[in-house]
């Protein structure tokens, strides 16, 4: 009875100071609904530990919702919060376990969104499983009324945290090694169309790529075993057309034969003969779910094979930048799943991307320490702790013509697909897979030599495609193609030009 | 056959002075370079045979030159490449590798199907010499 009547006299809702924790024990647990800030979700002195995940959400709150409150109702949605006072919180070490919104300040430019920061205590989380991560941080949040939209932007994970994991089980020191290619991009191409072709002709495609040049031929996200090509045979006639074309060229070569199915035991059946048959890669799609992924590099790291991801499906959610996550989260949350390629944009392509946001993904994947970028997304310092790192992959409408843009952006450590770009070549895929290879090994020379490949890119190309006729052909197709759209998905602290 | 193992094997052969070039680049990047030779370019013949150790506090691309003529004069008709070894902690591999040398007439490399378990088969690859 005496409990009702302190409630009474300082009803929480109607508290001046709703933005401080109730410390008081009998008023913080007596029945009923408190701001989420007063339940001990938003501190803004706290200073986060070494140990402590982070992550950074942006927020639009509904109407006369205050952002501190906002801040702190993500921060409890995230962790341990229920939408009202439940006293056997008492029974628990609760303070380690409510998140803490320390930080809220307005995205520039962008009136009603806001940045909130929330740290996690370690304990929160069980040692080596995406899922659970994902389940905390983005199992609710994200439909909470009073948010009208929410995006995870970055996050921070502690070395702690990161040494549960073992990371991709290949690398790209590893992959190299393996493929005994150094010093310049690897080249692939995904195999088309799509859909319809039978095994042979899969193969016959396969074959000419990796002949004429290529290091990699690949399935495409959604070839897996249709009625025009059972999965077996397309993994024998994709092998016999891998090893013969490493017996013409001398080179190891690979196809990513894509083992996405419809349960675990159908994948592993798949990649268990896609070992058997001598396959250097197996390839999974992102839809597959975190959970498949880590046991996809399990099996991996158990099998000596490189690890190729398809992010199919990532745009319904990574794209729109005012709800979602942000795909530099998910290249985070992939490292330490554990996968040696993602497929991570090409700023040029046809695929949405702008160029630094782009290049900050590559960063995530192949830096050992990420620094503070804001121009390129990155909010936190990220230390890896020598996890390995993973292989970006460039696929989506880049052409010969692009060569010295590609490199310059992203360097050596990537894999550039040109499907159509190959396959589509006037002369034949072989000349495709010809010309690409040529414009590389020529900028690749030409960078070397200490030449500026930005301004200099279409003459060294034009240079190598007098003696290399594949290579005209391409240029003269293809020189011209850009696809040149603003981006959605943009930087909050620069102007951000498309790349032309 | 043409082998097109390394960097540079869709080019035109380099010249001694775009080998140097590169060597440079390798030098500047505070790498170490070494020469290696083999007379089997079969695709994962790892171990070609060195020539000397990677010259680890070289800073002149004619080291390498002087080098790479002796390798050529001792090793006629093999193939010769040359390699650069980053130590950089989370690199500590090669970063740049090509071809050098290659002999006049290059060998082929066959490759044997072995049919097991249906239509299933095993493939391995021999360079003819």
């Amino acid at each position: 009875m005496a409990d009702t009547k302190i409630d009474q006299q300082t009803d929480p809702r109607t508290d001046p100071d709703t933005k401080t924790e109730i410390t008081d024990k009998k008023k913080r647990y007596s029945a009923g609904v408190l701001k989420y800030a007063q339940m001990g979700y938003w501190d803004g002195d706290y200073v986060p530990k070494d140990t402590d995940i982070l992550a950074l959400f942006r927020i639009t709150p509904q109407d006369g919702v205050d952002p501190v409150e906002a801040a702190a109702a993500v921060a409890g949605e995230s962790s341990t919060a229920t939408w009202t006072v439940v006293w056997t919180d008492r029974l628990t070490a609760c303070d380690s376990y409510r998140a803490k919104a320390y930080k809220v300040e307005p995205v520039p430019g962008t009136p009603g969104q806001y940045f909130c920061y929330v740290a996690y205590d370690l304990i929160l989380f069980e040692e080596g499983s995406v899922a659970n991560l994902t389940a905390s941080i983005i199992g609710n949040v994200f439909s909470f009324k009073p948010l009208r939209a929410a995006r995870l932007e970055d996050m921070r994970l502690p070395v702690a945290y990161v040494k549960t994991y073992k990371g991709p089980p290949t690398g790209i020191i590893g992959e190299r090694e393996r493929l005994d290619k150094f010093g310049r991009p690897l080249l692939g191409a995904t195999t088309k169309p799509k859909l319809g072709l039978s095994g042979k002709n899969y193969g016959r495609v396969v074959y000419e790529g990796l002949k004429g040049g290529l290091d990699f031929m690949k399935d495409d996200e959604n070839i897996n075993s249709q009625p025009f090509m059972h999965w077996r045979d397309r993994f024998l006639y994709v092998m016999e057309a891998v090893n013969k074309a490493s017996a013409m060229t001398g080179e190891v070569k690979g196809h990513y034969l894509n083992v996405t199915a419809g349960t675990m035991e159908e994948m592993y059946r798949r990649a268990e003969f896609a070992k058997e048959l001598g396959s250097v890669i197996v390839m999974i799609d992102l839809i597959v779910g975190y959970t498949a992924i880590q046991s996809m590099s399990e099996w991996c790291r158990q099998n000596d094979m490189v690890l190729h991801l398809h992010r199919a499906g990532h745009g319904t959610y990574t794209r729109q930048k005012n709800h979602g996550v942000s795909f530099r989260v998910i290249a985070k949350w992939m490292r330490l799943a554990g996968v040696d390629h993602i497929h991570a944009g090409t700023a040029v392509g046809k695929l949405e991307g702008d160029p630094m946001t782009v290049q900050g993904y590559y960063n995530v994947c192949r830096e050992s320490r990420n620094a503070v970028d804001l121009p390129r997304g990155i909010y936190f310092e990220q230390d890896w702790a020598d996890i390995r790192k993973v292989m970006p992959v460039a696929s989506g409408g880049i052409h010969a013509g692009q060569m010295h843009q590609l490199i310059s952006l992203f360097g050596d450590d990537v894999v550039l697909q040109f499907g159509g770009g190959t396959i589509g070549h006037p002369m034949g895929i072989q000349a495709g897979a010809t010309a690409n290879r040529v414009a590389l090994e020529a900028m690749i020379l030409a960078r070397n030599e200490g030449r500026n490949i930005d301004a200099e890119g279409p003459e060294i190309l034009r240079a190598a495609a007098k003696w290399c006729k594949p290579l005209e052909a391409a240029l003269d197709v293809w020189g011209n193609i850009t696809f040149n759209y603003t981006s959605t998905d943009t930087s909050d602290f620069v102007p951000t030009p498309a790349v032309s | 056959m043409r082998i097109t193992q390394g960097c540079f094997s869709f080019l035109p052969d380099l010249t001694d002075d775009q080998i140097s070039a590169q060597v440079g680049y390798c030098l500047e990047n505070g790498w170490a370079v070494g020469i290696e030779y083999t007379d089997e370019p079969h695709p994962r013949n790892t171990y070609w045979e060195m020539w000397g150790h990677p010259m680890f506090d070289l800073r002149d691309p004619k080291g390498v030159m002087m080098e790479l003529a002796e390798c050529r004069k001792a090793n006629p008709g093999m193939y010769i490449r040359i390699n650069a070894f980053d130590d950089t902690r989370n690199v500590e591999s090669m970063t740049l590798s090509f071809l050098v040398q290659r002999p006049e007439v290059e060998p082929a490399i066959r490759m044997v199907r072995t049919e097991v378990d249906g239509r299933a088969m095993r493939y391995s690859h021999e360079v003819m010499r």
